[in-house]
C-alpha cells in the first residue's frame, strides 16, 4: 500500500486517496472540426506507459483537493507530487528503472524500499 | 510425433518412475523469419497459433513469450468459465468459448480438468436482483442455459453461505450449470503441444522490444533473440500490450492494473459450485486439491507491479468471512497478482489496426481465462483471412470511434 504526500496535509495513507488517472490531458479546445476519431481519442485514449507516469489524485478523505503526481508505474515508486497549478516536471530529473519496454525492473515489485 | 495420454502411459510411466515421459514440446531456436508471430505465450496466444496451424494450414509461425508458458496470467487467474453476459455480442463470444472448452480435453487429447459445477451470481439488493433477472431473460433469448435461484435453493446448494445475518443479505442469484472452473496450466501445455506437434516454434525467455513498421506495413520484432521478420504479427500480451502497441505506434484504449487472486490452505470438500458476488466483490471456488481459490478486484491506480494492494485483498478477505464465517480461522497460502489490460466498456479488442499485418487481442480485463479457446479461435481466422470472424466483428478498435461500445462494465455478472 502506497504512502502519498499530499502537497496540502503531507504524507498520509493511501486508503484516504482516489485516483484519478492520467494527468495533463488536454480537452480539443474547439478551434478547429476535429472529426470522430480524434474526439473517440480524447474521450477513451489514455496514456499507459510503463515506467514514468503523470497522474493526478485526490485527498477524498481528507482535504478533498485535487493535485500531480509523477510515478514510476513499474515499481510504484512515488517520485514527486505537485499542487495542479505548478508546472509538471520534466520527466528527464528522474531515472527510469524500466530498461526494456516490456521487461521487468531489476528491484521488482515494490521494493525500491527495501533497496534504499 | 503425435503424443498420446492414456491409463496405459500413466501405469507404463509409473514403473520407470515417471523419468521417460517425452518432452512436450521442443525449445527451437528462432528462425529468422516467419509468416505469423504470436507475441505471448499464455492461453490465448498458444491457442491462436493452434488454430492457425489447424483451421487454417499456416505452418511457419513462432509464439515468442518473454518468461515461461502461461507464467503471465493464464497461471494467475481464479480459472473461471461461465458465459452468461448480457449484451448479444459478449454472449455469442463467451458462449462460443464454453461450446469449444466442452469438447477441449478429447480434441486435445490432455485433460484441461474442465469442471462443469456450475456458477452461481449473487444478488444482495433490489437493484441487483432486477439487473440480474434481466441478464437471466437475455441469457435465455440466447439460448444460453441460466436461471434465477431462490435464496432457498442457494441454501440447499451451498449450506455454509451465511445468507441472513449480513449487512447485504443474500436475496438471489443466477446460476449457469454449464459453467465452472478448468486447469489454467493445462490449457497453455495443451495447447503449446499440440501446436509444437503441428511445426508451430514455440521460443520461451524471448522478449519482444519493439514492433517494426515500415510505411504502414509490418517487418518484424526486434526481441532478445535478435530481430524477426515477419508477414503477420498477433499481440496478445495483456498488460504489456499496450507498451509494444506504442512501439508501433498505435495509442490503445488500455489502461494496465494489477487483478488479486489468493488460496487458502487446502481443505476437505466443502463447497461444490463456484459463487461470485458482485457487490460485496468475493468470489470462490474449490480447487481439486482442497484449496478454496478466491478472487479479488483491480487497484484503482494503473501499475505494472505484479503483486497489488494489501487494501484489496484486505476488502475481499472481509467479505468471504461475512459470507461464509466458516471461513472465518483459515490460513491464506499464497497472493497474486496479474496485470490485466482493462478497456473503457469493459469489452476485448479482438482486431486488426490501421497497419498491415498487425492484430491485436487485447483488453480482456479481468475475465480473459474463460474465454481463452474462443479467442484464440476467432482471433485466428481474424488474422488468417485479413478480417474478423462475425463473431468477433464487434470487437474491433473502430467502435472507440463510432461510439457502439459493448458496454459491459454495470451488465457483466461481476463488476470491477
Amino acid at each position: 500500500m502506497l504512502i502519498i504526500n499530499c502537497p496540502y496535509c503531507g504524507p498520509r495513507d493511501q486508503s484516504e486517496f482516489s485516483n484519478g488517472g492520467e494527468a495533463h490531458v488536454k480537452r480539443p479546445d474547439g478551434s478547429k472540426e476535429i472529426g470522430d476519431r480524434e474526439w473517440g481519442e480524447y474521450v477513451f485514449i489514455r496514456a499507459n506507459p510503463k515506467g514514468l507516469f503523470y497522474e493526478r489524485w485526490v485527498h477524498t478523505h481528507g482535504c478533498r483537493k485535487w493535485f500531480n503526481c509523477v510515478r514510476d508505474t513499474s515499481t510504484d515508486e512515488i517520485l514527486v507530487t505537485y499542487k495542479l497549478d505548478e508546472k509538471k516536471p520534466n520527466l528527464n530529473n528522474f531515472k527510469s528503472v524500466v530498461k526494456t519496454p516490456s521487461g521487468e525492473p531489476e528491484v521488482g515489485s515494490g521494493n525500491f524500499t527495501v533497496e534504499k | 510425433m503425435k503424443k498420446k495420454y492414456s491409463i496405459f502411459s500413466l501405469a507404463k510411466n509409473a514403473l520407470s518412475g515417471h523419468k521417460d515421459w517425452p518432452k512436450m514440446w521442443r525449445s527451437p531456436e528462432p528462425r529468422e523469419f516467419y509468416d505469423v508471430i504470436i507475441i505471448g505465450g499464455g492461453g490465448h496466444g498458444l491457442g491462436t497459433a493452434y488454430y492457425l496451424a489447424k483451421e487454417h494450414g499456416l505452418k511457419n509461425i513462432a509464439v515468442i513469450e518473454k518468461g515461461w508458458l502461461g507464467g503471465g496470467n493464464t497461471g494467475r487467474n481464479t480459472t473461471i468459465i461461465r458465459s452468461n453476459y448480457l449484451w448479444d455480442d459478449s454472449a455469442h463470444l463467451y458462449e462460443h468459448s464454453l461450446k469449444l472448452w466442452e469438447n477441449l480435453s478429447s480434441e486435445l487429447n490432455y485433460n484441461v480438468m474442465f469442471s462443469q459445477r456450475g456458477v452461481m451470481n449473487l444478488a444482495h439488493n433490489e437493484h441487483d436482483i432486477k439487473e440480474i433477472k434481466r441478464r437471466v431473460s437475455a441469457n435465455n433469448l440466447n439460448g444460453i442455459d441460466s436461471f434465477w435461484l431462490s435464496k432457498e435453493e442457494i441454501q440447499k446448494k451451498v449450506p455454509i453461505m451465511n445468507t441472513d445475518n449480513l449487512r447485504y443479505p443474500v436475496l438471489g442469484a443466477s446460476y449457469q450449470p454449464r459453467g465452472g472452473v478448468a486447469r489454467h496450466d493445462a490449457i497453455a501445455w495443451g495447447f503449446a503441444m499440440r501446436a509444437d506437434e503441428m511445426g508451430v516454434d514455440i521460443i520461451q525467455n524471448c522478449e519482444a522490444h519493439q514492433i517494426r513498421t515500415k510505411n504502414g506495413t509490418i517487418e518484424g520484432v526486434e526481441t532478445s533473440k535478435g530481430f524477426l521478420r515477419a508477414n503477420k504479427i498477433g499481440v496478445v500480451a495483456s498488460g504489456h500490450t499496450g507498451v509494444l502497441a506504442e512501439s508501433a505506434g498505435i495509442r490503445l484504449p488500455l489502461q494496465s492494473k494489477p487483478l488479486q487472486a489468493l488460496v487458502s490452505e487446502p481443505i476437505k470438500p466443502i463447497i461444490d459450485t463456484v459463487v461470485m458476488s458482485s457487490a460485496v466483490h468475493a468470489y470462490v471456488s474449490q480447487s481439486d486439491k482442497g484449496e478454496l481459490v478466491i478472487g479479488a478486484g483491480t487497484d484503482s491506480y494503473n501499475s505494472f507491479t505484479q503483486r497489488g494492494g494489501f487494501n484489496i485483498i484486505e476488502d475481499t478477505i472481509r467479505a468471504m468471512v461475512e459470507l461464509y464465517p466458516v471461513f472465518g480461522k483459515m490460513k491464506m497460502l499464497r497472493q497474486w497478482g496479474g496485470i490485466v489490460d482493462i478497456c473503457p466498456d469493459a469489452s476485448p479488442i479482438i482486431s486488426k489496426c490501421d497497419i498491415e499485418g498487425l492484430f491485436f487481442n487485447c483488453g480482456w480485463g479481468t475475465g480473459g481465462f474463460k474465454a481463452t479457446p474462443g479467442s484464440a479461435n476467432v482471433f485466428a481466422h481474424t488474422i488468417a483471412k485479413n478480417e474478423p470472424h462475425q463473431i468477433n466483428s464487434a470487437f474491433n478498435l473502430d467502435r472507440f470511434a463510432s461510439g457502439r461500445l459493448v458496454d459491459e462494465h454495470g451488465a457483466a455478472a461481476v463488476a470491477h
